[in-house]
């Protein structure tokens, strides 16, 4: 288990070196100038412009100027960003809990959903159930997030008005974050009324980013059924009489499960993805919408250093779902 | 006797709870995240309607819904005859806001107004870079640091500004964001504790309101500050709730989720003004629209080419389909709501025939061109791309074949700068102060290679908006400027396409927001009713 791990870590490093060399070369290959960006219409002098490419070091050789970026980041050192002047891990931190919150009821959604759909599909193959389901499905998978966040708004909020249209919570709640995550920090507050209009303010955001997710947890839960449920094992148990309920719940579920636990591991990179359109429609505070501000403004500091943080947490959540699939799966450990 | 004192009780304890509870609120939908609170060192104006517009103020101010000016920390001041000095008397009595974080021990004085100029242009102060790679774009750009020669404190309340130069818009760029007046004993303060970077975090200013606290990206909180010199505010509680999608204002807005919103989708206006319990407000913008042809590459050099090209487009079809309506067809390079617009300039007709007939005067046969199409909505061109689809449309019904050409945003203008650029190359301007001169520059010799996209220097033209930046007479530069319009248009650098109309839709319970020329949102003055 121990060197599975090491095996593990050791390729991560390599990882980490390319996703930084990548990132930095990402956000210079994109046309347009950072401190053009930052000078606006306006424009500024060539004068100005010389000094303050000196002092950026932007007309420096780009292998220097990587050199000193991931020196400085090995050193825990992100850089400044360009446009607030803030230190871009800072504010990674200040922003990175309203994405996990809304990260993280989506992927409840998607798991409460999707498995238990996945699974009735396989069980009830061909019939009306599992058409409908993995209709939808395919549905919810090639749903183009933006248009369906604004109809989900339009119809529930606008002309329902059940939900709100935008926020974390209600602007009359008025409290310092302590965990940063609004359903806590509203119960900590005390003020009656903040953990339901917290909650009220996540259904639409989360139902959005869960669809993608759920679409494929509910067709990867089905498919990997369907594949067990073929099994000489799961004839086994029916021939003894076992309860069909014990033959899927026990002896094909728990199996079926490995493939989905990767699975969901790997639709954390598409959470990420979709927050980015998911906060820009429901004015929500987290590091998608500060990414996308940030290569709209050309900020190199943030989007490099972003990146890397970003593809940082989503390795982490992929080693810990390899070490998952090793506890569920003793034939890993042994290999 | 007792009963009415026992109900006199009563009604003043109601009257304290019932104005405890009913603390008024106005809570905005903006469209974009501050960078900071520090007035001058950004220039979006989201950042001026964050920072400068409501917890700062100036020496003059802009006249509510004006380009005029008006005293505002200076309560008067007096030019000397060279134009090179400008002496002012400070309001007495003026309070810094008291917040959490600092409590002041003294009033504004001229030493506030020395360092909030000097910090954006003294290199040798630590405030000039204790934000990382701070260009003081405004300060800059407005040509302060070759502007300035000292600024000396006189006594406590008169502070001079000693200039290189005579500067006629002097003091209306005293009147802009960058010119904000800031606290050198809060500055201080953060100095000797080294935590400079919080001058721009917690801001502490003069104006209107005072800072709360703001959730980034989020929510931006301010109360009324109660010492205001102006008199204190009649909203208790203002409220930015960022949101950058603007269908998404718009719903928020009819939810009753806020109250003002800033830039609609035109799209979105027409629903808007259906709802019953809102009212849009609209005003022309103080912008330009044009396409700037490259005067120094043939065929372009030629004025009736020129002329005969602004004839083949029928501009009036452009406003209808992409500003769909919330505009009117430029004629000069200023808009009507400036002062000295030359209301007796024709604009070239639409007349495709006569203009083919010029063409072919002039000699041009076969002309293909490029037109040059912004990457980006602004709120001069809500469409560039649409724009030179119709120019070009109307140029083929003139025999003159055009190719579309677009760029990332950052480097469309930079290739438009070239001077052998190829093509006609759309932009616009938003003005900054109100001055004609901030309109009519883009045109001066010394801006070809920054602003002067037509590359143009006309000898007639430079001299008149040199006459008109060396006198401070109202009625003589009028003169100045009506005389360049004619030179301008007689000339025809540009295609001058649009005004456009800025809207700004609210809930009727507000009352009092004036609409801003220059853009910014100013909530000094507004009051909600219920």
């Amino acid at each position: 288990m121990f060197r599975y791990l090491l095996h593990k870590l050791a390729l991560i490093v390599p990882t980490i070196f390319g996703i930084s060399l990548a990132a930095f070369a990402f956000v210079r290959l994109l046309p347009g100038d950072p401190i053009l960006a930052m000078a606006g219409e306006r424009g500024v002098s060539p004068e100005r412009y010389a000094e303050l490419v000196e002092r950026f070091g932007f007309n420096r050789p780009y292998i220097v100027q990587y050199y000193e970026y991931i020196s400085r980041v090995l050193g825990g050192d992100f850089g400044i960003s360009l446009s607030t002047k803030r230190p871009v891990f800072g504010e990674f931190m200040t922003l990175f809990p309203a994405t996990l919150e809304l990260a993280l009821v989506a992927m409840i959604i998607a798991i409460l959903i999707g498995i238990p759909a996945g699974i009735f599909a396989a069980v009830k193959r061909g019939s009306w159930f599992d058409q409908a389901t993995m209709g939808v499905a395919l549905t919810g998978y090639s749903m183009p997030i933006f248009w369906w966040g604004l109809l989900l708004i339009i119809f529930f909020s606008g002309y329902l008005g059940w939900t709100p249209v935008s926020g974390r919570i209600g602007l009359q709640f008025f409290f310092k974050p302590v965990t940063g995550f609004m359903l806590i920090d509203s119960l900590i507050s005390g003020r009656p009324g903040a953990f339901w209009s917290a909650a009220s303010h996540l259904i639409l955001p989360s139902i959005v980013l869960a669809t993608i997710p759920l679409a494929v947890i509910a067709r990867q839960t089905r498919s990997a059924m369907l594949e067990v449920l073929g099994e000489d094992y799961v004839r086994t148990a029916r021939a003894k009489g076992l309860s069909p309920r014990r033959v899927i719940g026990l002896h094909a579920f728990r199996n079926a499960l490995i493939p989905v636990i990767t699975t969901i591991g790997l639709q954390v990179g598409t959470l990420m993805a979709g927050a980015i359109l998911t906060e820009t429609i429901f004015s929500w505070p987290g590091i998608g919408k500060w990414m996308i501000d940030a290569i709209g403004k050309r900020d190199y500091a943030v989007v490099q250093s972003g990146l890397l943080i970003i593809a940082l947490i989503v390795m982490a959540v992929n080693l810990v779902v390899d070490v998952l699939y090793a506890v569920i799966n003793p034939r890993i450990r042994v290999q | 006797m007792k009963t009415k004192l026992t109900f006199a009780a009563a009604l003043l304890a109601a009257t304290v709870m019932g104005g405890m509870a009913n603390a008024k609120q106005l809570v905005y939908c903006s469209e974009a995240s501050p960078a900071g609170f520090d007035p001058s060192p950004w220039s979006g104006g989201n950042d001026f309607d964050a920072s400068s517009r409501t917890i700062y103020s100036r020496l003059v101010e802009f006249d509510h819904g004006k380009t005029t000016i008006s005293p505002g920390l200076a309560e008067s001041w007096t030019v000397s005859d060279d134009g090179k000095e400008y002496t002012f008397k400070l309001r007495k009595g003026v309070k810094f806001q008291t917040t959490d974080w600092f409590t002041p021990t003294r009033d504004l004085n001229a030493e506030d107004v020395k360092f909030s100029f000097e910090r954006q242009w003294k290199k040798e102060s630590p405030w000039y870079s204790y934000l990382a790679g701070t260009g003081w774009e405004y300060f800059t750009g407005m040509g302060f640091p070759e502007l300035l020669k000292e600024i000396v404190v006189v006594d406590d309340l008169t502070v001079k500004f000693v200039l290189n130069k005579p500067e006629v818009a002097f003091l209306p760029d005293l009147g802009m964001d960058f010119a904000s007046i800031v606290s050198k004993e809060y500055a201080d303060q953060l100095e000797k504790a080294g935590t400079l970077a919080q001058f721009s975090q917690k801001p502490v200013g003069t104006g209107p309101y005072q800072f709360v606290d703001y959730q980034v990206d989020a929510v931006i909180r301010y109360q009324a500050w109660d010492g205001y010199f102006g008199g204190r505010q009649k909203i208790d509680d203002l409220i930015f709730a960022i949101t950058p999608d603007a269908a998404v204002r718009a719903q928020k807005l009819k939810a009753g989720e806020c109250d003002i919103m800033s830039y609609p989708a035109p799209a979105d206006i027409a629903g808007l003004k259906a709802d019953t319990n809102l009212n849009v407000a609209e005003q022309e913008g103080l912008n330009v629209g044009y396409m700037a042809y490259n005067t120094t590459v043939a065929p372009f050099d030629k004025v009736e080419v020129r002329k005969a090209l602004n004839m083949a487009v029928n501009k009036q079809a452009i406003i209808d389909a992409v500003y769909q309506g919330a505009g009117q067809v430029a004629v000069n390079p200023i808009p009507p709501t400036m002062w000295s617009y030359n209301k007796n300039i024709k604009d070239d007709a639409y007349d495709p025939e006569a203009a083919k007939k010029m063409l072919a005067d002039a000699g041009v046969k076969d002309l293909s061109m490029k037109i040059w199409a912004m990457p980006v909505s602004r709120p001069y061109n809500p469409g560039a791309q649409r724009v030179a689809e119709m120019i070009q449309a109307d140029y083929a019904k003139v025999g003159v074949k055009a190719e579309i050409v677009s760029y990332e945003w950052t480097e469309y203008r930079e290739r438009g700068k070239a001077k052998d650029r190829d093509g006609a190359f759309q932009l616009g301007w938003t003005g900054d102060n109100g001055d004609p001169d901030n309109f009519l520059f883009l045109l001066g010799c010394s801006a070809i290679g920054q602003s002067n996209y037509a590359i143009w220097c006309n000898k007639e033209f430079e001299d008149l908006l040199q006459a008109g930046k060396a006198t401070t007479d109202v009625a003589k530069r009028t003169e100045i400027y009506e005389k360049a319009q004619e030179v301008f248009k007689r000339e025809a650098p540009w295609l001058t396409i649009a005004h456009s109309k800025v809207f700004m839709p609210m809930n009727k319970k507000v009352v009092g927001f004036a609409m801003d020329p220059l853009g910014i949102h100013r909530f000094d003055g507004v009051d909600v009713t219920e």
